[in-house]
């Protein structure tokens, strides 16, 4: 009897620390396929980029294997031609300025779009909702570049909207909407807004009306009702939309491209130009980075705000 | 409270239609005058019109026909918010984004109160509802009796001409909603305030009330005091909404209903009923029970089931018609002999406990 005890709890032991451990295996092996995909995909470019923008730029693009710090440098300063003194490098900087504006146009303007048609859409009767949201992502269905240039259709000199005006008799003459930075925040506007309104619709969808009620009931007119108890309550879908539309508009490559023409560049125009005709790889990796460090400190931020309410709340 | 100098709300023949495939008549031809000072209620079973009521007097659903006047101005067409009126909401409707003080305050400064007497009346107001130690906490912090509190205190900050209050004891527990109906009537008091309450439950109705109008299908059927409700109903639906009753077959002979069962009872028939066969109601606790043959004005009955329930034991009897009639007897602290089941027994109704009904 003490034999078999003896022998059967330690292989009972045994047994579940072996299953445990195969359990374990198969977790890993499990993850693997993931694990590949987030270090081959998101790191190892990342990496790349680090690396590459501490190295020299190559004479015909690619980079030499030769430590600086130049291209860094590079990113807001630059060098005089002629006495080598350190100067601002306005043409980045006015490039960087524009891209901040611009988004910041955009996602004002897809705000303002987009709150409407989010409550237009969150006070439809349940049945309909789902055939506006559906309109809403439509265009997500085809490419961008094809979006883009419809927008191009629509705003160029011989344009839909052109041709509108004239017929009206409101201009006489077309007026110069393409290439224009009106014509990128336009562009960007109408592919981003879909980001805005599909969080402020859920936002909108959740919001408890009989708050509107109580609001209106303690003497808040419509407006106050909206600033005091709608708005904030409607805060985080907001937020998230601003986010979801500022931080793509930030790096836009195709849509300044297409409408802006050459000459309203763009930090993903400027970024796409050191890594073809500028062959400045290093300078490219740099502003990229750089790009990147924006936008998380950004998020960072948004994490941190909305943190700080949701433990309020 | 026994004179009413003023009337704080009248409803004018006030009808309610909400349209679609099968139209809704949610308020059907209502007139009401509520006082000054009054504690009002209206009482009824769901669906009966009472919410749309109040929601017409809030704001929140102008009348489809009719006239709403509130200290003699006709305001049927008055936002909600320049309505010197304001509620309690079934589910409170706190503002999850502000804390307690803040939403006391809401109204104060919707108002454009300056600052330091928002301060005082926020102050006073937590003082009133005991929940001063907890004005700085957010409103899903606190209990949902405190929450009806502060929803209370919200509403009562601007002193309203009226306030309204949609079952807003129905989401606390047993205990909780007694102390608050106690609460409540204190409350009134000390504001004097003209409280409008809506409820299906009746004893909340004739614990809290000065009047009670008992409503049913978008109608109001009686208007009266908690005692005349209870002891004088007008009709069946009243009687049967409100306590236990027991409805016999008699006929009505100018002041005297001589019962099917047997018992000539005085009575003073309402209005618009003629003699002949007419439904009367007696109550359980109007009826007592003996052992024994019946004498004159008693009736002869076979005792069904027993049922003890603390206070009182109720008698379920088969009358000779055939009528079924509950008694309910006081319980004596000696435990007196009742008749026990299966027994044949007497009955016998209280002098001027017999109402005639109108339909």
């Amino acid at each position: 009897m003490a034999e078999v005890s003896a022998m059967s709890e330690p292989t009972a032991g045994a047994l579940e620390r072996e299953a445990e451990r195969d359990d374990n295996r198969t977790r890993w092996l499990l993850s693997l396929p993931a694990m590949i995909i987030i270090v081959l995909a998101a790191a190892g470019p990342l990496l790349v980029m680090v690396v590459y923008s501490f190295l020299t730029p190559g004479d015909y693009g690619n980079v030499k294997w030769e430590f600086s710090t130049q291209a860094w440098v590079n990113t807001i300063l630059q060098r005089d031609i002629f006495d080598d003194t350190l100067m601002w490098a306005d043409a980045h900087l006015s490039i960087f300025w524009r891209s901040l504006s611009l988004s910041l146009i955009t996602t004002v303007m897809a705000f303002a779009f987009g709150l409407p048609t989010a409550w237009f859409i969150a006070t439809q009767p349940p049945g309909k909702r789902e055939f506006w949201l559906f309109l809403v992502t439509v265009p997500f269905w085809s490419n961008l570049l094809v979006r883009t240039i419809a927008i191009q259709e629509l705003i160029r000199a011989e344009g839909v909207i052109n041709n509108l005006l004239l017929l009206l008799g409101i201009i006489d003459e077309p007026l110069q909407m393409m290439f224009t930075n009106f014509a990128i925040a336009f562009g960007m506007t109408y592919v981003y807004l879909p980001l805005m309104v599909l969080p402020i619709y859920a936002a909108v969808d959740k919001l408890d009306f009989r708050l509107v009620e109580a609001a209106n009931d303690l003497y808040a007119s419509r407006w106050r009702t909206f600033w005091r108890v709608i708005l904030p309550l409607i805060k985080p879908g907001i937020i998230a939309g601003s986010i979801l539309v500022f931080i793509p508009s930030l790096g836009a490559y195709v849509t300044p491209r297409v409408l802006g023409g050459g000459k309203n560049l763009m930090f993903g125009n400027l970024i796409e130009l050191q890594f073809g005709q500028g062959r400045n790889w290093p300078l490219g990796a740099a502003l990229s980075l750089m790009l990147m460090a924006a936008v998380m400190v950004s998020l960072i931020w948004y994490v941190r705000v909305t943190s700080r309410e949701r433990s309020n709340v | 409270m026994e004179s009413y100098s003023e009337t704080a709300v009248e409803a004018r023949r006030i009808s309610k239609i909400f349209p679609g495939e099968t139209e809704v008549r949610a308020l059907d031809d209502v007139s009401v005058s509520i006082h000054r000072n009054e504690f009002f209620t209206l009482l009824g079973p769901s669906g009966c019109g009472k919410t749309t009521l109040l929601r017409v007097i809030a704001g929140f659903e102008p009348p489809t026909m009719g006239a709403l006047f509130l200290a003699g101005t006709d305001i049927s067409r008055l936002p909600p918010n320049q309505r010197p009126v304001n509620t309690v909401f079934q589910n409170y409707a706190l503002f999850p984004h502000m804390s307690v003080a803040n939403n006391i305050a809401f109204g104060l400064e919707m108002l454009g109160k300056p600052k330091d007497e928002v301060r005082k009346t926020v102050d006073d107001m937590l003082r009133l509802v005991r929940m001063e130690a907890l004005s700085a906490r957010r409103t899903s912090e606190i209990s949902g009796g405190q929450q009806q509190r502060v929803a209370l205190a919200r509403a009562l900050a601007p002193h309203p001409e009226v306030l309204l209050l949609d079952e807003p004891l129905s989401a606390l527990d047993l205990k909780l909603r007694k102390e608050m109906q106690i609460e409540l009537k204190r409350l009134q008091n000390e504001t004097g305030i003209t409280f409008i309450f809506v409820t299906h439950d009746q004893e909340e109705a004739l614990t809290m009330s000065d009047r009670v109008a008992v409503m049913n299908a978008g109608k109001i059927l009686q208007i009266g005091s908690p005692q005349e409700i209870y002891q004088r109903p007008a009709e069946r639906f009243v009687a049967n909404f409100i306590g236990e009753s027991n409805f016999l077959d008699a006929t009505l002979s100018g002041h005297t209903a001589t019962l099917k069962a047997g018992g000539a009872h005085e009575v003073d028939p309402p209005e618009g009923v003629s003699d002949g066969t007419v439904s009367v109601l007696v109550r359980p606790e109007h009826a007592s029970v003996r052992v024994g043959e019946p004498k004159t004005n008693e009736m002869a009955a076979t005792v069904e089931t027993v049922v003890y329930s603390g206070e009182a034991t109720t008698l379920h009897l088969r009358l000779g018609t055939g009528e079924a009639l509950k008694a309910r007897l006081p319980n004596s602290p000696g435990g007196g002999a009742l008749p026990g089941q299966g027994t044949a027994a007497s009955v016998s109704i209280a002098p001027g406990a017999v109402t005639v009904l109108k339909d």
